[in-house]
């Protein structure tokens, strides 16, 4: 399916700019979607690194654990699968908190490390377990406490009140993230038996 | 909400404050082992990056072209059909962006905005919209690709499906709560 949009993205686009009579835009904008991906990569680099960087103190200190323990009970009931202990348990925590609290740039490296985590519990490599995608679902359909950008954008507009968003945003959002989980559950109770 | 606001403006000042400290006094060589644990940070960057290329090419190429203007345009009937108001159309360009590509859904929602208002209806729709769900195809392939997951399974349905559900209710609640 990710195959078929993505090539279906590029030829429409190319399709459609040949048809405008303005083809060089394809060669221009492929270029610069490959270098701003190189930006980004690069971005998150810095920001991973430090993330990653203060995850291994915490680790070491025990702090994951703690907080996997106290907040674990309520995750792992959506994770069955995983192994009591599972250092994933943390990292999951730790990109939903980020996510939460509208701090993107931190979710992302716990997202990622959580990922390396749950593939060392993958018993088919190549293949996502159903507690990754469990993950993922939770991850993509997140509730945001503080939609800050959006909010920025108002602001900026001159909005009389940017901040009336913030219930109506966590209204569509939480019931994506309810649909979300029951999907994802039912698919697996399915797939089980 | 100005506790939310403040919890979130305090919360990585903490983070970086009580780790380290907690981990001092536990006896973690701190420095050494934030370095250790940095440097698994350039090689996830480095893994990722095709990933981040490959789609963001597709996607830059999609819209630059002003294939997403003609899709959204036929999708308009679709959007009549089930009864919305034309005024509705200008949020279908957001919608299709808006599991696409984090950044991208950003300047459509900002140009939304700053030709509608930010508080007319397609404004606060825009802003809901946006804010509300992740960048599913962006999470996907990135996180999947880092970890080196080549079959996705059901994980982009439940993606998707998550970001209808989103718009459906943003345009409800936003009908429901303005007015």
């Amino acid at each position: 399916m990710v195959n078929l949009i993505w090539l279906l993205m590029l030829a429409i686009g190319i399709i459609v700019s040949a048809l405008n009579g303005h083809i060089e835009i394809v060669t221009t904008s492929a270029m610069k979607a490959a270098e701003l991906g190189v930006q980004v990569a690069i971005e998150l680099i810095g920001v991973m690194s430090l993330w990653l960087g203060i995850m291994r103190l915490a680790e070491e200190a025990g702090l994951v654990r703690g907080i996997a323990r106290i907040f674990g009970p309520a995750i792992r009931r959506l994770f069955p699968t995983l192994r009591q202990d599972s250092p994933a348990l943390g990292a999951i925590i730790m990109n939903l908190s980020a996510n939460i609290l509208g701090l993107g740039n931190a979710a992302t490296p716990f997202g990622l490390k959580a990922m390396q985590e749950l593939q060392k519990e993958n018993s088919t490599p190549d293949e996502a377990s159903p507690a990754m995608i469990t993950f993922l679902a939770l991850n993509t359909s997140c509730i945001t406490l503080i939609p800050a950008t959006i909010i920025g954008v108002r602001l900026n507009a001159n909005s009389a009140n940017p901040t009336e968003i913030i219930g109506t945003t966590i209204v569509a959002t939480g019931s994506a993230m309810f649909v979300a989980i029951f999907v994802d559950y039912f698919i697996r109770r399915r797939r089980k038996t | 909400m100005n506790v939310i606001a403040e919890i979130s403006r305090w919360a990585i000042p903490l983070i970086l404050l009580l780790v380290p400290v907690v981990a001092y006094f536990r006896k973690v060589p701190v420095y050494e082992s934030f370095v250790a644990g940095a440097e698994e940070g350039f090689k996830t960057g480095v893994r990722i990056l095709p990933f981040l290329i490959g789609m963001l090419v597709s996607i830059r190429v999609f819209v630059d072209s002003g294939a997403l203007n003609i899709v959204s345009y036929w999708l308009q009937p679709i959007f009549s059909f089930f009864g919305f108001e034309e005024n509705f159309a200008a949020i279908i360009p957001l919608a299709i962006m808006r599991p696409l590509s984090g950044s991208g859904a950003l300047g459509v929602a900002t140009q939304l905005i700053n030709e509608y208002g930010p508080d007319s209806f397609i404004g606060r729709l825009a802003s809901t919209l946006q804010g509300s769900t992740d960048t599913t195809f962006f999470v996907l392939t990135v996180y999947f690709g880092s970890v080196g997951i080549r079959k996705y399974r059901y994980a982009l349905k439940i993606g998707l499906l998550a970001d209808i559900i989103g718009l459906i209710v943003s345009i409800w609640i936003v009908t429901k709560v303005f007015y």
